[in-house]
């Protein structure tokens, strides 16, 4: 009895409490420390070019997204899609769009690379969320055949096994893979723009993007052993390109063979 | 280029030699060796039966050639290709020469097809001579059918060969999809996941047949196996028979030929096939194999490597059967959905058998036309003079139907590139093409048939007035006439000579009746020939036209 009263004194009745305190901020901060690995540069421009930035927004983007990036009717808010979101929508000049439509279209880069950079700068320093990735991520440098497999199962049934891109529904579709920047390609998997599902840093991993990116450039960089692909359409261009270059050949050599000698 | 008619048969004299030394020692040697021969096998007689058959002169007579010299072509490229295809699903470690493949499962099938594409010498070119032939074959066999069915060359005495050529058709599609599935890649995974999908939306059999085919539940360790015993046994077997059938039919019916003057239905006029017609089929031979060794030297078919090993999970985007499948691929992209009710705890689903039972109907339309046609017509003469489409309008208008039925099938199934590539939404697309679907067969047979019978009109006022020369003269009182060219009676030849149908009477039998079918007959006969235009008579030309 007395032990067991002893046993109680010597721990505070609130012992446990803090105990568990103690172990959920340890665990909850690593995790936070460790998962914020990516959006710890967002701090890391200079005040001079966000500065510059947030002149740019207001005359170029406030007018859909709102001034404080809150979102209108015609744009959504853009607290929280990070500097990569931006690098990647005004780098591949989707952002400004020309119009309304099913999606923005890719086009010629509306901003010079400094004014993207100051327009990211801003949209990051409101509020946290991916940054541009490193460097070391975007060399190509990786494992091409997993890059291949992952590709193969988180990103052919949209974009095609050779990246030659495919439809979606009402008009919307997953562009061609091909002569896209590392960057971007980096950027648009850890911010899902348009209708392209997020795939976090929990779901593949920096490393595997580097690897989808090292198996993209290595199809990009390498021509089909077998000749001319035909736009790596698959089956159809095939069908096509038989019937009209195939067998018309063939039948225009019939015409030449049996025509009469004038 | 000589032209001999069939009853003629002395050979065209040899040109004299200016060397009679070295002719006459050459010659005694031929001599010696065809005597040899002869004696032992009784040669002569088929040589003289099969060299003196006349082939005549037309380039829409060369396509059925071309489907015959490109299987030749695939029985080559095949036989190699066996040396190296292994036709097992056991799992192996990619090790070859493919970098984004290295250390990646796959089945043998799929490995052994890489090193026949990157490690054997020679593999991967002649795997894609291999595939391009395939596409080629069909595609032929396709056109040589339009040509047999708008120039009716499927008429008595040629329904059987018409139905053998169609059987061989289906084949050539068997040995295409079963060749599509070998590699065990992700393209023809999925594929075979469609067909398996196909056979399981068959109410009541289709998991019963599904699990007998593929030797339990999808995909299984058996169906590459079985599709490589089908694909280079049983049905090349059965091809190479019926194509023999085949060309011993096209011998026996001799071949038909356009009308012309000279040119009738008891003669053929062209080539004999020794030397002329072995000599210009045996070049033809050698560039249809040259068009198709260019096509796979220089464009890649298949690239297998891109789509990686088969996994059920990944499906890619544009994943298509080859354009032969297409068809098929259509319909159940052009079927509506929710075509399925519950009862007794089940779904009744028929998104799948109603398209199935289409193209069954369509395949099945198309082998016995010949004898439908010639039940509406009664027509029970043997024709062995080609028909000018125009000259059969419903014929040609009912074609034209099918082959738009066909197309909007088959455009269909690659209804999401015409979506990304015309920037339209994939909804749009296939909506137009549910509505092709049905008004493209109307519409084309409404304007065929009027286009066929203007062409008509336009042959008749031809043949009666000659044609416009541009001439244009002013009459001393002013008017205006342009000069009319007679046409030469060659040319006549073809505008006027050709069969005259009517409607079919209705005529009471033995019993004095008229029966349902005698009048469903009739009916289908007015359908036929109640729009037509008759061929200028002599007399009429005699008269000069002048009604």
């Amino acid at each position: 009895m007395a032990r067991k009263g002893s046993t109680a004194n010597r721990r505070h009745p609130l012992a446990t409490v803090a105990l568990i305190a103690i172990g959920l901020m340890f665990t909850g901060g690593g995790y936070a420390l460790f998962s914020s690995t990516a959006t710890a540069e967002t701090s890391t421009a200079s005040q001079t070019t966000i500065d510059e930035g947030k002149k740019l927004f207001a005359a170029n983007c406030a007018s859909c997204h709102g001034l404080d990036l809150q979102g209108t009717g015609a744009g959504p808010s853009l607290l929280g899609v990070g500097a990569a979101s931006v690098d990647f929508q005004v780098g591949t000049g989707r952002m400004p769009m020309a119009m309304q439509g099913p999606q923005a279209m890719e086009k010629a880069p509306q901003f010079t690379a400094e004014d993207t950079e100051a327009l990211a700068a801003y949209v990051a320093s409101l509020s946290p969320g991916p940054a541009v990735p490193d460097e070391s991520l975007l060399d190509g440098e990786g494992d091409a055949s997993n890059g291949a497999e992952l590709f193969r199962i988180n990103c052919a049934m949209c974009h095609n096994v050779a990246g030659a891109g495919g439809a979606l529904t009402e008009g919307k579709f997953a562009p061609a893979l091909t002569g896209v920047a590392a960057v971007h390609i980096y950027e648009a998997m850890v911010t899902g723009p348009q209708n392209m599902p997020v795939f976090n840093d929990k779901n593949l991993s920096p490393e595997d993007k580097r690897d989808v990116i090292t198996y993209l450039k290595y199809i990009e960089k390498n021509p089909s052993p077998g000749g001319y692909e035909l736009g790596s359409l698959g089956p159809v261009a095939e069908g096509l390109f038989v019937w009209i270059f195939g067998l018309g050949a063939i039948v225009a050599l019939t015409v030449w063979l049996t025509a009469k000698s004038n | 280029m000589s032209t001999v008619t069939t009853p003629e048969t002395a050979p065209a004299p040899a040109p004299a030699q200016s060397s009679s030394s070295q002719r006459s020692s050459t010659s005694r040697f031929t001599e010696a060796a065809a005597n040899y021969i002869d004696e032992r096998t009784s040669i002569s007689g088929v040589v003289k039966e099969f060299g003196r058959k006349i082939f005549p002169d037309h380039w829409s007579f060369m396509l059925g050639e071309v489907a015959l010299y490109s299987f030749v072509v695939i029985l080559l490229t095949g036989t190699f290709l066996t040396f190296f295809f292994q036709a097992s699903m056991a799992e192996v470690v990619y090790n070859g020469s493919y970098v984004p493949l290295k250390g990646v499962e796959m089945s043998t099938a799929m490995s052994s097809t890489l090193n026949i594409s990157f490690d054997v010498r020679g593999g991967l070119l002649i795997r894609q001579i291999h595939h391009w032939a395939a596409l080629t074959f069909i595609a032929a066999i396709g056109i040589h059918m339009l040509r047999i069915y708008f120039t009716g060359a499927f008429r008595k005495p040629r329904e059987l060969n018409w139905v053998i050529g169609f059987i061989l058709f289906i084949l050539a599609l068997a040995e295409g999809f079963t060749g599509y599935s070998l590699p065990d890649d992700l393209l023809s995974g999925n594929g075979l996941r469609i067909i398996d999908g196909l056979i399981k939306g068959l109410p009541v059999v289709g998991t019963w047949i599904s699990f007998l085919l593929f030797g339990g539940e999808f995909p299984g360790t058996d169906i590459v196996g079985r599709l490589y015993s089908l694909h280079i046994l049983l049905l090349p077997a059965i091809l190479a028979v019926m194509l023999a059938l085949h060309l011993v039919f096209v011998v026996v019916h001799k071949h038909t030929q356009w009308s012309g003057p000279g040119q009738t239905k008891d003669n053929v006029v062209g080539s004999p096939i020794l030397p002329m017609f072995a000599a210009k089929a045996g070049g033809f031979f050698f560039i249809v194999f040259g068009v198709i060794a260019l096509m796979g030297t220089f464009f890649t078919i298949n690239p297998i490597w891109n789509y990686g090993p088969y996994d059920p999970s990944p499906v890619s985007a544009g994943t298509q059967p080859d354009w032969y499948i297409g068809f098929a691929d259509g319909a159940l992209r052009l079927i509506p959905p929710g075509l399925e009710f519950e009862l007794w705890d089940r779904t009744w689903s028929f998104n799948i058998i109603i398209p199935v039972l289409i193209l069954t109907g369509l395949i099945v339309a198309v082998l016995v036309y010949p004898f439908i046609e010639a039940w509406i017509t009664g027509d029970k003469r043997e024709h062995h003079l080609l028909d000018r489409p125009r000259n059969a309008p419903t014929r040609t208008a009912i074609g034209v139907a099918g082959v738009l039925f066909y197309a909007a099938l088959w455009g269909a199934a690659s209804s999401d590139l015409i979506a990304t590539h015309f920037q339209l939404s994939i909804e749009g697309v296939i909506h137009v093409n549910q509505a092709l679907l049905i008004l493209g067969p109307i519409i084309g047979y409404l304007v065929t048939k009027r286009v066929c019978l203007a062409l008509q009109k336009k042959d008749r006022e031809i043949a009666l007035h000659g044609f416009e020369s541009g001439r244009i003269v002013r009459l001393p009182g002013g008017e205006y006439i342009e000069v009319h060219q007679p046409v030469d009676e060659y040319e006549r030849w073809k505008l006027v000579d050709y069969n005259d149908y009517q409607p079919l009477m209705i005529r009471p039998n033995a019993q004095g009746k008229i029966t349902t079918v005698q009048r469903f007959r009739a009916g289908m006969s007015r359908w036929f020939f109640e729009d037509r235009i008759a061929p200028v008579s002599p007399k009429e030309i005699e008269r000069g036209g002048h009604h």
